[in-house]
């Protein structure tokens, strides 16, 4: 649905130029919520706004739907556009407009009727359930009434993709959540494409099917949600992860040198990462039971990603060092992600 | 009738030639008032697209109109005025007179709009002009629906601002012939010494300005939300 081909972009600054993406490709299917995540500065933002020429690319092509955006003249970009909605951080909702007009706003240049515009307008205030917010001016709004608004005002124009530019940064958790239902009640009932910039795993792992991680204007790892959280490669992906999940404690607790994580001799500290593959499997009472190893439970925690379980548990493993060898492998042989973070 | 003629005695000799230079004044003010309005306007606008980063940006533009203006605006009105009689000469055919004024009164009054137009637009959130520019909006619609309909308390601000200092203008206006109220109230209150004759001019100056000033914060509490 929306093919990069190695999108570069750089700014030219008094002092030099700043190369805020570098060399990025990405395909991302019809109908999936594709994620892009990266700390403040990584490129996404940049990366988003060169899906739509917001900001042209000084290198690679832009392809939404077979059509070649960077080969476009304005003109015809902006028919293009109007067939990739966007909604942003800060709403961007036009103060001196009603929520029914703003939402009427993009309708602007559509060729409906005023009866056919009224229709839809109707039922994209049902849709993000703002009916009888209509008549109110956006300065009388929430924040998650105020995206809900932009998101309704993004779909005006039936796109086909819908680019969402930190959505849900500036709201509360709750709001987050309920904006998020909202996304994927979209992406699912329309069938509308969706592409998430977020600093915040949370949103990945709520949404999101596969997610592209940005580091320094490159997309340094990417896959399926659950892949990328189960089995992550870069230390920024772990970085994201460890947000999201609490589990980075453990090795703040193993710096202060907290009572909980001082070994005795031969014992071992393993953190153990489990899907729903294998999470049925009782690993832990069958290394009692096999190998003579005793494991003590430090650390848990369950994350549900898109509806599976990813387990997480921090324990110490105690028995005779060839007993703990044996123990391990066993471990690793159940397709248990297993990573000794102290020996 | 005859309180008023009690408090301001020469008003009952001077009253036809007062309610004329009303007339003088109400013809400046309507007459360049609008035309400034829609110039003004248009360089604000100018000025605002062509900055860089603008939606479409023209550093070349940009520097020249910048200049023109700071240019304009550094010269005092009544040099301006005796500046512009050639050029109003080739425009309207006089330089002097009332509509020997419109020129002048236009020149002196667009750079200051213009700055005041750049200011209030500069308010308007970045963030509006790239969500209208991702829905397909062209930079022209853009600065209809956006800018200018996002804009428009701010544009009556800052209209009565320019309208106070366009009434302040106009009575120099009378250096060159073209009569009005500063020219009533310098012939008859200053050169003739009849103090009755300032109070009326301020009065109705007052009366004017409030008038303005009324219509001005009604648009703006009916458009600010």
């Amino acid at each position: 649905m929306i093919y990069l081909e190695k999108i570069s972009k750089i700014f030219p600054t008094g002092s030099g130029e700043v190369r805020a993406v570098r060399g990025v490709s990405l395909d991302i299917k019809q109908g999936e919520i594709f994620g892009i995540i990266g700390f403040s500065g990584a490129g996404k933002s940049t990366l988003v706004r060169c899906i739509n020429l917001l900001e042209r690319p000084t290198e690679g092509t832009v392809t939404v739907d077979g059509t070649e955006l960077t080969g476009l003249d304005e003109k015809q970009l902006r028919e293009v556009r109007r067939k990739i909605g966007m909604i942003f951080q800060h709403f961007n909702l036009l103060r001196s407009r009603t929520v029914y007009d703003n939402i009427a706003f993009p309708l602007k240049k559509s060729k409906l009727s005023k009866e056919e515009k009224h229709q839809k307008i109707s039922s994209l205030l049902e849709l993000v359930g703002l009916s009888d917010k209509k008549d109110a001016y956006p300065s009388q709004l929430s924040g998650g009434q105020k995206q809900r608004v932009a998101i309704a005002r993004a779909l005006a124009n039936d796109p086909k993709v819908l680019l969402c530019d930190e959505a849900t940064s500036a709201l509360d958790p709750q709001t987050t959540k309920s904006i998020l239902h909202l996304l994927k009640q979209v992406n699912e009932t329309l069938g509308i494409t969706i592409v998430v910039i977020t600093h915040e795993m949370a949103v990945v792992k709520d949404i999101c099917d596969r997610v592209a991680i940005m580091e320094l204007g490159r997309v340094v790892e990417e896959g399926t949600t659950e892949d990328v959280f189960v089995h992550p490669k870069e230390k920024v992906t772990r970085d994201f992860i460890g947000t999201a999940s609490n589990v980075d404690k453990i090795y703040e607790l193993i710096d202060q040198g907290n009572d909980l994580t001082k070994l005795e001799k031969g014992e071992k500290m393993v953190m153990l990462t489990y899907s729903a593959n294998n999470a049925g499997t009782p690993v832990i009472s069958y290394l009692a039971e096999a190998f003579n190893v005793t494991a003590n439970i430090i650390y848990g925690n369950i994350d549900i990603l898109k509806g599976k379980t990813i387990g997480k548990l921090v324990v110490t493993l105690s028995g005779e060092p060839e007993n703990l060898e044996k123990a391990l492998a066993y471990i690793k042989e159940r397709k248990v992600e297993l990573e000794v973070i102290k020996a | 009738m005859n309180i008023i003629y009690q408090i301001a005695p020469n008003l009952e000799s001077l009253g036809a030639e007062l309610i004329k230079c009303i007339g003088q004044t109400f013809r400046m003010l309507v007459i360049s008032g609008s035309i400034a309005f829609v110039f003004g306007l248009f360089f604000g606008v100018l000025l605002i697209v062509t900055k860089s980063g603008g939606i479409m940006a023209n550093p070349i533009v940009y520097k020249i109109l910048d200049k023109i203006i700071d240019v304009i605006r550094s010269i005092p009105f009544i040099i301006l005025m005796v500046l512009l009689i050639p050029v109003s000469r080739a425009l309207v055919g006089t330089g002097s007179g009332v509509t020997g004024s419109y020129v002048a009164l236009i020149a002196g009054t667009v750079p200051f709009f213009a700055r005041q137009i750049e200011s209030v637009l500069a308010e308007v959130d970045y963030g509006l002009v790239e969500a209208s520019a991702s829905m397909g909006f062209s930079p022209l619609e853009i600065i209809f629906s956006v800018y200018l309909k996002e804009s428009i308390p701010g544009i009556t601000r800052v209209t009565m601002i320019t309208f106070v200092s366009l009434i302040g203008i106009t009575a120099m206006a009378g250096a060159i012939g073209a009569g009005g109220l500063g020219d009533f109230a310098i012939r008859y209150g200053y050169q003739m010494g009849y103090r009755d004759m300032i109070w009326v001019t301020v009065i109705i100056i007052l009366i004017i300005i409030s008038v303005i000033q009324g219509i001005g914060n009604f648009i703006i509490k009916k458009t600010t939300h």
